[in-house]
């Protein structure tokens, strides 16, 4: 019955196995591409007792990763959690890209195998340590057999069983094959967080070493037997379609091999891609704009302005709003943000092999079986001929959460009977993206007696997830739009949220590093300084007074005042400004300490954070993550904003739009707080912490309550006032 | 007629237009895809490669303008004194994020330091305001740098 219930279980691991070939990424991705699928039938002496965790005969062991890398560390602090309850001798770990599979790698928060939203770790947490703690009961009962002992007896450290009572030990990979053949236990005990001898540690990342050298493979370095180069260039105008295209000069030019037009898009394959950009550059094509030719970033915020007039959806209402409004010292403002593109350093990419009766692909993406199923769609093949290898991801930020490259490449791929790598130039990959939404955040509030009274916040804006995950949308709110602003920390009495779905005219919307939170943190850290200097209140003691419920939140924003220096003289024209945030679980308090000088010009002279994001995993990853969150953010603060002209955008690539750089960039500081409660999300929280923060320090510094970002240098000029 | 170029002490030789910017020969010639690409327009230095010792940006390099001189690329950049050192304390500070823009960074920064063995932070900031990180490892890269330089004193 034992070895039954292991076939079955051996037979549906490896059926998972054999939808896509498990890439381990210190390999060159051109010489894993061969290996050969591992038999349905065996696990060639593995101990592989879920999806999760293979252990061979010399101990080797593999992690399969349900979450994808995008430089966030998930693969370190994943490893580190089966790793913790498996006992594993965390020298011998190996981590591997898992294949597009929900049953066995969806997220168990989406039910899809995506990674976002900043979950990796607070949807993984409980399920993999029991994946891990299973294993190692596995182990530890395959040892006490051996031994004729009660496993009770036996201890697990290291990647080895010991029995301390005879001194015997035997090594995980001695037990390989005893362990597959014992019946897992139902409730494998989890390890007492006191005796965490990984988790909490500064473990080094598992996937750096390969990036020092040139090694790691990203999705834009697949290489293939026969393959050749693809570039793109879709209509300029949102809707808009192919009309006519010239190709007689570009096939002509050499390394040239073909010219595919798609109802979108046009693209030219080479044998490389300077051939392909030549190629492209050498044809003339005509556009078929469509009804959006005209569309400038003006209507589109006219019509935004026009659409949030009306009443929402209310998501959230406490007390009595009307009367709590009606009463006390009235604050109106709305808050603005434009669209913005992600510009991973890695720019959109997507290599296929359509043969008749399959499709390959290799690609990084955050969102595996969604590529599939395009992918398949595209192709005209059932899901299980279309194989996905998935790979490192140069940055992810949100916009690898689409298919759209995967299946625009599917289509060229189509065309040809050998492999095409499609690579997007950095213009096509800004101009043609799924933009963060423009947003506008109507806060309304009053104060009695130095406090918030009541407080309403409408948020107005584009509902992606309506799109992107159609059942997570009901009543006509979208839940990741107002997800910070439900969630404010403060004591509000009377407090009212609701939500306008606003689809900006034209242009596709999609998630951003930082989703929902990045405007309703910034609407409701902004509001809040105002109605501090209102209240004639220091804007950290205002806040305090408000967060008398809420002991994580103070315990952060207390450190921070102390390590920042909060209330210490400045010279004229340099504020700090703070920033106090509950996103993804996890609570935050910033200081930006910032100068503005006569023309309005902003230096960033220091920044200092304190995070709880209750069990840490990796505390320097989660360091890390705020460090490189604080720049991505005020990146978006000081200089990002797409625009539209005649229906198309107006920015193209780094020169007019503009990423912070290491000359601009302040000392950082950032402190995690020891926590013994449930992990948080950390990947996104950095980034909604900047731009409050940095508002806030130039109200400080020149009373100018900025209420748009990007910030408009001219407002800040010497002299000026809101 | 064949191109013959030196990358990393060893002869290549492949046919390729004059014009033609390195980045593209070393990735989809040569199958070298250590060195990315990131924005075509030398805006970025994801490309940033050594063209006798000193750091250029192979997206706008015509392979014509690097016959007879050496290349050096970040799958050999270990080899050199700066390089290794540059490695080793990019582990050390555990830099890397998504690590696309590393490879530029590391190119850079060894450059900086083969030529600059002690930089304050305005050799820094001139040396590598030119490579971008979008996963915003700028604190992490001045701490390494600084580590590299004093590591080659002792």
């Amino acid at each position: 019955m034992n070895a039954h219930h292991s076939i079955s279980r051996r037979a549906a691991l490896t059926g998972g196995l054999a939808a896509g070939f498990l890439l381990a990424f210190h390999l060159p991705l051109r010489a894993a591409v061969n290996e050969p699928v591992q038999p349905r039938d065996t696990t060639d002496g593995k101990f592989a007792p879920n999806a999760f965790i293979r252990i061979d005969e010399t101990g080797h062991t593999v992690l399969i990763m349900p979450q994808v890398e995008m430089g966030q560390g998930t693969y370190t602090s994943i490893s580190a959690v089966l790793a913790e309850e498996l006992d594993a001798d965390w020298s011998k770990v190996e981590v591997q890209h898992a294949p597009p599979d929900d049953k066995l790698y969806g997220n168990p928060t989406f039910g899809l195998q995506v990674t976002g939203n900043s979950n990796s770790i607070r949807a993984w947490w409980l399920p993999l340590r029991k994946a891990g703690a299973t294993a190692r009961a596995m182990l530890v009962q395959a040892a006490a057999a051996e031994w004729g002992v009660d496993p009770a007896s036996c201890t697990a450290a290291k990647g080895e069983v010991a029995h301390a009572a005879s001194g015997r030990r035997l090594a995980y990979g001695t037990l390989a094959l005893a362990a597959q053949a014992q019946t897992p236990p139902k409730d494998a005990a989890l390890k007492d967080p006191r005796d965490f001898v990984l988790i909490g540690q500064p473990l080094k990342r598992l996937d750096t070493p390969d990036k020092v050298n040139g090694k790691a493979i990203y999705g834009i370095d697949a290489i293939l037997p026969g393959m050749k180069f693809a570039t793109v260039a879709a209509c300029p105008v949102f809707g808009g379609k192919v009309g006519k295209v010239d190709d007689r000069a570009a096939v002509k030019l050499p390394g040239v091999r073909k010219v595919v037009v798609l109802e979108d898009m046009v693209a030219v394959i080479g044998d490389h891609m300077w051939a392909a950009k030549k190629g492209l550059e050498a044809l003339e094509i005509e556009w078929d704009e469509g009804p959006n030719a005209e569309i400038t970033t003006k209507d589109v915020w006219d019509d935004l302005r026009k659409a949030s007039r009306k009443d929402g959806a209310v998501a959230k209402s406490d007390g009595d709003i009307a009367k709590a409004l009606a009463g006390g010292d009235k604050f109106e403002a709305v808050y603005e943000l434009p669209f913005l593109a992600h510009a991973s350093m890695e720019p959109i990419n997507a290599t296929v092999h359509v043969k008749p009766d399959s499709c390959e692909i290799w690609t990084g993406t955050q969102i595996m079986t969604r590529v599939q199923s395009e992918a398949a769609k595209a192709a005209g093949l059932p899901i299980d001929k279309v194989i996905v290898n998935n790979h490192l991801l140069g940055g992810g930020f949100g916009r690898k959460l689409e298919p759209d490259m995967v299946v625009a490449a599917v289509k060229i791929a189509k065309q040809v009977d050998y492999p095409v790598k499609v690579v997007w130039t950095r213009e096509e990959d800004i101009q043609h993206d799924v933009y963060r939404p423009v947003y506008r955040d109507e806060i309304t509030a009053s104060l009695v007696d130095g406090k918030v009274a009541g407080w309403k916040y409408k948020v107005a804006g584009s509902a992606v997830l309506a799109r992107w995950l159609p059942p997570a949308f009901q009543k006509g709110i979208d839940i990741d739009a107002i997800d910070a602003a439900v969630d404010a920390p403060y004591d509000f009495a009377n407090f009212h949220v609701e939500y306008v779905r606003a689809e900006p005219l034209s242009v596709p919307t999609g998630f951003w590093r930082g989703v929902g939170p990045n405007n309703n943190v910034f609407a409701v850290e902004c509001a809040m300084d105002e109605l501090a200097r209102k209240a004639g209140k220091d804007p950290i003691a205002f806040r305090k007074s408000m967060l008398t419920k809420n002991p994580r939140m103070l315990a952060v924003l207390d450190q921070v005042a102390e390590k920042s220096g909060w209330g210490q003289p400045l010279p004229p024209r340099v504020g700090r400004g703070v920033c106090v945030q509950p996103s993804f679980a996890s609570f935050i308090a910033t200081v930006v300490e910032a100068e503005i000088d006569d023309i309005g010009e902003i230096t960033l002279r220091r920044i200092t954070s304190v995070v709880d994001t209750g069990i840490a995993v990796n505390p320097d990853t989660v360091k890390a993550q705020i460090e490189g969150g604080l720049i991505f953010g005020l990146t978006a603060a000081l200089y990002g904003e797409i625009t539209i002209d005649k229906g198309r955008v107006q920015q193209s690539n780094f020169h007019d739009y503009r990423m912070m750089r290491i000359n601009e960039t302040p000392k950082i500081e950032v402190i995690v707080v020891k926590s013994g409660e449930a992990p948080g999300g950390i990947g996104e929280a950095g980034v909604n912490a900047g731009p409050p923060a940095l508002r806030n320090a130039i109200y400080a510094a020149t009373g100018v309550a900025l209420r748009r970002l990007p910030i408009d240098r001219k407002l800040l000029a010497a002299g000026k006032k809101a | 007629m064949a191109t013959v170029l030196t990358i990393n002490g060893e002869t290549k030789s492949f046919d390729a237009p004059p014009d033609m910017p390195l980045l593209w020969v070393l990735r989809d010639i040569l199958g070298m895809t250590g060195t990315k690409f990131g924005c075509g327009i030398a805006q970025c230095g994801a490309c940033t490669v050594h063209v006798d010792g000193k750091a250029v940006r192979s997206c706008v390099l015509p392979v014509s303008a690097v016959e007879n001189r050496a290349v050096t690329t970040i799958e050999a950049v270990g080899s050199t004194p700066a390089g290794a050192k540059v490695q080793k304390a990019w582990l050390e500070a555990e830099v890397i994020q998504c690590g696309y823009c590393q490879s530029g960074q590391i190119m850079s920064a060894a450059a900086l330091l083969a030529a600059t063995p002690n930089p304050d932070d305005s050799d820094i900031d001139a040396a590598m305001a030119g490579n971008i990180c979008r996963c915003g490892t700028y604190v992490r890269i001045r701490e390494a740098i600084k580590q590299a330089a004093n590591g080659r004193q002792s």
